[in-house]
């Protein structure tokens, strides 16, 4: 390994970790402005101009909080559980182009941490790994309200890796690949290449569980808010509670770049204008997330099960079954 | 974009995997460092119990319901499956008829195991028959 790699590596990884650290900070400015509009309220006004320093204001009070640890609680395991949500989420930006390729005076530099061939599965197991934060979070805390969310993350989290899973497959068996260069270069002829238009069931099954691996509004379960408190954060305060929010609005933008790069074409060509596209995309998706939350009520356990196994399933698994018959005649 | 032609493109997932951890840890750290200087300290006892409605709380047993246990098994069969189905899909072209056949062979037996579980009542909300 050249000493270039390395400090293009670490380089690219500091920026990520920043940039998108700050982007969950603006993520949650964002959702209370977006939510504000849409019940016609004006949202955080007062610090700074239309509220802009919320975030600030909100960095400081989740530093200098008291630090509290429950009694009963498994002191390690209640301490590292947030630390896991937060880097598992940041670890699935590994496999992730962010945008195509451009050069500094003659060093070409690829914005992708890792260019690695399995990119999907990657990013499916990691995401499947931060599991282990609100599991861990969760069982710690000796609270009977986190026991039921953990039961519950763990519940739909495989259900739903299930889903994932299945929904890729059939984009798959066209593009022959598992990296998501590979099918940004198969999807970069222009719109009408999008596989969006020859896999629309993939898409909304990918959607649906990105959803629920998020677990963002229909399927907002896993800390509901009327029913357990705030689930597995209940006992966390503090830059505690903080990663897992971070960890979360994080994970909402990996799977916006994911969903976008897949479905969406990604950044085409690999023009400027592409590059722009590709951030309109997210943006446009990271909306549908806030959207969503603003206008459709939370389903019930049961029927976040029932939609997984008996409708999402059978319907994955016949779409597989048509793109290969589709194929292969 | 091309790929990036380098030996060990697994070299930014372990680096990532190091500064993520390590940064995320040091701000809990940090945090903890701010809040003792900072915070106001109080060590009522009822405050620092587990979050319940007002009386004093025993440690609660980590016990779950059997359900949750069955939707861990439906994943494990389900998930392994995807995982024999990767590979598949991705040299589905190389493979053709032969692939084709022998993985809607392999869907068919998936899908008995799955008429077995749904007649069952495996995947019923608390209603195991």
């Amino acid at each position: 390994m050249d000493m270039a790699f390395i400090i293009e590596t670490v380089v690219k990884i500091v920026v990520i970790l920043l940039v998108f650290s700050a982007l969950a900070g603006f993520g949650t400015y964002f959702e209370r402005k977006v939510l504000a509009f849409m019940q016609r309220r004006l949202g955080p006004m007062h610090v700074g101009p239309y509220g802009l320093l919320q975030i600030a204001a909100d960095g400081i009070k989740l530093f200098t909080k008291e630090d509290i640890i429950p009694q009963n609680v498994v002191k390690p395991i209640f301490q590292i559980a947030p630390v896991i949500t937060a880097a598992t989420a940041f670890m699935a930006a590994a496999a992730i182009p962010f945008m195509p390729s451009f050069t500094i005076g003659d060093y070409t530099v690829h914005p992708i941490v890792a260019d690695i061939n399995i990119g999907i599965l990657y990013i499916l197991g990691v995401m499947g790994a931060g599991l282990y934060g609100p599991l861990l979070g969760g069982l710690a805390s000796a609270n009977k309200w986190s026991l039921i969310s953990t039961a519950r993350a763990a519940a739909i989290f495989i259900s739903y890796e299930v889903i994932t899973g299945l929904s890729i497959l059939a984009p798959l068996m066209m593009v022959g690949s598992l990296s998501l260069i590979d099918f940004n270069t198969y999807q970069a002829g222009g719109i009408g290449n999008w596989i969006v238009w020859s896999q629309p069931v993939a898409f909304i099954l990918f959607v649906i569980a990105g959803f629920a691996e998020t677990g963002r509004t229909p399927f907002h379960l896993v800390a509901n808010d009327h029913e357990i408190i705030d689930g597995f954060g209940t006992e966390y305060s503090g830059m505690r509670w903080g990663l897992f929010f971070i960890g979360e609005y994080a994970n909402m933008f990996f799977i916006s770049f994911v969903t976008a790069i897949l479905f969406l074409g990604g950044y085409g060509d690999g023009s400027l204008l592409g590059a722009l596209g590709l951030l309109l995309k997210v943006s446009f998706l990271f909306f549908f997330f806030l959207w969503t939350r603003a206008a459709w009520p939370d389903v019930r356990p049961d029927q976040l099960m029932w939609l997984c196994w008996k409708v999402l399933m059978p319907i994955a698994v016949i779409n597989i079954v048509i793109t290969g018959i589709v194929m292969m005649v | 974009m091309d790929h990036m032609n380098v030996a060990n493109p697994y070299f930014g997932v372990f680096v990532l995997f190091v500064l993520t951890f390590g940064a995320f840890f040091a701000t809990t750290v940090i945090a903890r460092l701010a809040s003792r200087a900072m915070a106001a300290k109080d060590t009522e006892k009822l405050k620092l119990t587990v979050y319940e409605c007002g009386p004093e709380v025993t440690k609660q047993p980590n016990r779950i319901s059997p359900q949750f246990y069955l939707f861990a098994l439906l994943f494990l069969l389900f998930d392994v499956e995807i995982v024999f189905m990767f590979p598949w899909a991705i040299d589905f072209k190389l493979l053709g008829w032969f692939g084709f056949v022998e993985m809607m062979l392999f869907i068919l037996l998936l899908a008995v195991g799955f008429i077995y579980a749904w007649k069952k009542g495996a995947l019923e909300w608390h209603n195991i028959k």
